[in-house]
């Protein structure tokens, strides 16, 4: 084992002798800060300090440092510390510790607390003004671009288009069916078992109906849409624009709404709709085998009662909403990927606020075409 | 710095290095000395990087041995080498959600238990030691420019005074003035903190100014070895390729 390093402090009349022995060296520090800490007192109350450094036989920055400071400690009420036997090797690293740390920063002041919530409060009120000031410039511009599209068909990124699709629509059918039917399945049963009391049993089939035809089908999947491919958006435009790549594509002339967004959002418009009908036949699906298995209601039945119960206006209500929530989880997907700035840090929170955000503004557009449809008596 | 216990900082004996079934390096030997800055020089895509992070242990060897300040690379003592060596990677690779403060403090916060007083005026003593000024320290990586993230990757690859100092290209990326300027400081460090630096490197200027020997790596091999006056008369035609080509050759008036 290394020996520990010392330090000897020797009063001799009014001078303090400071004798640093053994190696001075980062994987000694806690002693070091130790050692230099207890010397403190008696630097004070001498008068004049000698720090003799001879019997060092290691040192480095850090170590350095620690006498460095003592030195000035002493320097600083006056006292002149006297550095004597530095050995050659040495002292081109103590003279560079000697020039470090000669201008403090100015310590950062304090705020008030009170003062901090309010700029808190101002600062969040201009970001939500800032937030739709961004969505209605995502809306515009993707509009701009589908003019544009809709002059010069030829304009349209076909292959990004169609690789868009598979990668949010085509395989996310297993686990929207899977969801969904567990969900269509939960509500039969709930339905059965409740209504049973009253005898009204064959009315859960109505509820089942009519519940996932209209709201739930299509929130549902919204909502996984909304985690499962605005999260993927997000972060893959947020790395582009991390590596510089969305500005080496602007530089090239070509806009990056039309090139990366417009085939994203396009693809969420049109997948949307679809899951969301998957989804719901997979619910109806799980709520008839809960009829046969718990309700003790054959498919015959099953199905006419639905027939009785739901009409296209319920199919209609649900679809129609899907292409309006694709829309929102596309935009806010795509403008909050492209608000990534340098750090990953920046990466992951923005991630984490376009699904939040999404999910959100997916659940209040479904509570504003509830009253819409309920005022146009669909 | 003690008296060196052996002559040699890194040995590389017989390395074998692939991917699948390329190989990188073959059989490659090289010694680098104790307090030396040693210049690696070869083709982009040679191995240059991959024998460095193999060094350092990033890359997994097929066979051959590496010794590191005495101790054998993978061996029973391979835990943390932290403080064996600091190392500055081509990008900085500095932490993007700390503080440029914050980054220096790291290995001294993993590694050391020391208060926070104490460990602020050591990041603020390293990044004035490399160059900067103490208030750049509250700044975050993507704040910086290229020069100055080299240097603050540099101050942390130095935060606990490693013997071994492993840069990969510190001046590509640079203009001419802060790349001399990053030159001198290396020379300056190495000098101060008694360093032994393994350098890769395309930039001639620094290869002539600051190495004390280069070495070439072609053909998954060092083909040749020695102070920069050696390398320019060496006859391995890819050597000489490499230093009288045009461009080497627009550059030796000022060289020299």
């Amino acid at each position: 084992m290394n020996p520990e390093p010392l330090l000897l402090a020797t009063p001799s009349g009014d001078v303090l002798k400071l004798r640093p022995e053994g190696p001075w060296t980062a994987a000694n520090v806690t002693t070091l800060e130790t050692l230099s800490r207890s010397v403190g007192a008696e630097v004070d109350r001498s008068r004049a300090v000698t720090l003799d450094m001879s019997g060092i036989s290691a040192l480095d920055t850090l170590g350095a440092w620690i006498l460095e400071k003592l030195s000035r400690k002493a320097a600083s009420s006056g006292r002149p510390a006297e550095v004597v036997g530095v050995a050659d090797h040495f002292s081109g690293l103590l003279e560079e510790v000697r020039q470090v740390n000669r201008h403090t920063p100015p310590p950062v002041a304090a705020s008030n607390p009170v003062l901090q919530r309010l700029n808190d409060l101002g600062k969040a009120t201009i970001g939500a003004r800032e937030d739709i000031a961004i969505f209605l410039q995502m809306l515009g511009a993707l509009f701009m671009a589908m003019v544009g599209v809709l002059r010069r068909p030829r304009s349209l990124r076909l292959t990004s288009l169609v690789y868009q699709l598979n990668r949010i629509g085509l395989q996310a059918i297993p686990i929207v069916v899977l969801i969904t039917f567990l969900i269509g399945a939960i509500i039969a049963q709930q339905g059965f078992f409740h209504f049973r009391r009253f005898g009204a049993e064959s009315y859960t089939v109505d509820m089942v109906g009519i519940l996932v035809l209209r709201e739930l089908g299509v929130l549902i999947v919204a909502i996984m849409v909304a985690g499962r491919s605005g999260s993927a958006y997000t972060a893959e435009l947020g790395s582009m624009k991390m590596r510089e790549e969305i500005d080496a594509l602007s530089t090239m002339g070509l806009d990056p709404v039309d090139v990366l967004i417009l085939p994203r959002v396009a693809a969420l418009v049109i997948a949307l709709p679809i899951l969301a009908f998957i989804g719901s036949m997979a619910a109806l699906y799980g709520g008839g085998l809960v009829a046969q298995f718990y309700g003790d209601m054959g498919p015959a039945i099953y199905v006419a009662r639905l027939h009785e119960a739901i009409s296209v206006t319920h199919f209609e209500v649900g679809i129609l909403k899907a292409p309006f929530m694709a829309l929102v989880i596309g935009i806010v997907a795509c403008s909050e990927g492209l608000r990534v700035k340098g750090s990953a840090e920046s990466l992951g929170r923005q991630t984490t606020t376009s699904v939040v955000k999404s999910i959100f503004l997916v659940i209040v557009l479904d509570g504003l075409f509830a009253i819409f449809f309920a005022s146009i008596g669909m | 710095m003690p008296e060196p216990q052996a002559e040699f900082a890194i040995r590389v004996r017989d390395l074998v290095v692939g991917f699948g079934r390329q190989t990188v390096l073959d059989h490659l030997s090289l010694d680098v000395r104790r307090g030396e800055i040693l210049g690696l020089v070869g083709a982009s895509g040679g191995g240059k990087s991959v024998l460095m992070r193999t060094i350092i242990g990033l890359i997994p060897r097929r066979s051959g041995t590496i010794e590191v300040m005495g101790q054998p690379i993978g061996g029973p003592h391979g835990g943390s080498r932290a403080a064996t060596w600091g190392i500055l990677f081509q990008q900085g690779a500095l932490f993007s959600s700390l503080t440029v403060r914050q980054n220096v403090q790291f290995p001294l916060r993993e590694n050391l238990v020391l208060s926070q007083e104490l460990m602020d005026e050591i990041a603020i003593a390293k990044l004035e030691m490399v160059g900067l000024r103490a208030q750049d320290g509250d700044k975050y990586p993507s704040e910086l420019s290229g020069g100055m993230t080299k240097r603050v990757a540099l101050a942390r690859a130095l935060a606990l005074d490693p013997p071994i100092l492993f840069l990969d290209e510190p001046t590509s990326g640079l203009d001419p003035i802060a790349a001399g300027d990053f030159d001198t400081l290396i020379r300056t460090l190495q000098k101060t903190l008694g360093l032994t630096v393994f350098m890769v490197t395309h930039d001639l200027a620094s290869l002539t100014t600051v190495c004390d020997r280069v070495a070439a790596l072609a053909d998954g091999r060092i083909v040749a070895i020695g102070p920069m006056r050696d390398l320019l008369q060496s006859e391995h035609p890819w050597v000489r390729a490499y230093f009288h080509g045009k461009r080497s050759q627009m550059l030796q008036p000022q060289m020299r």
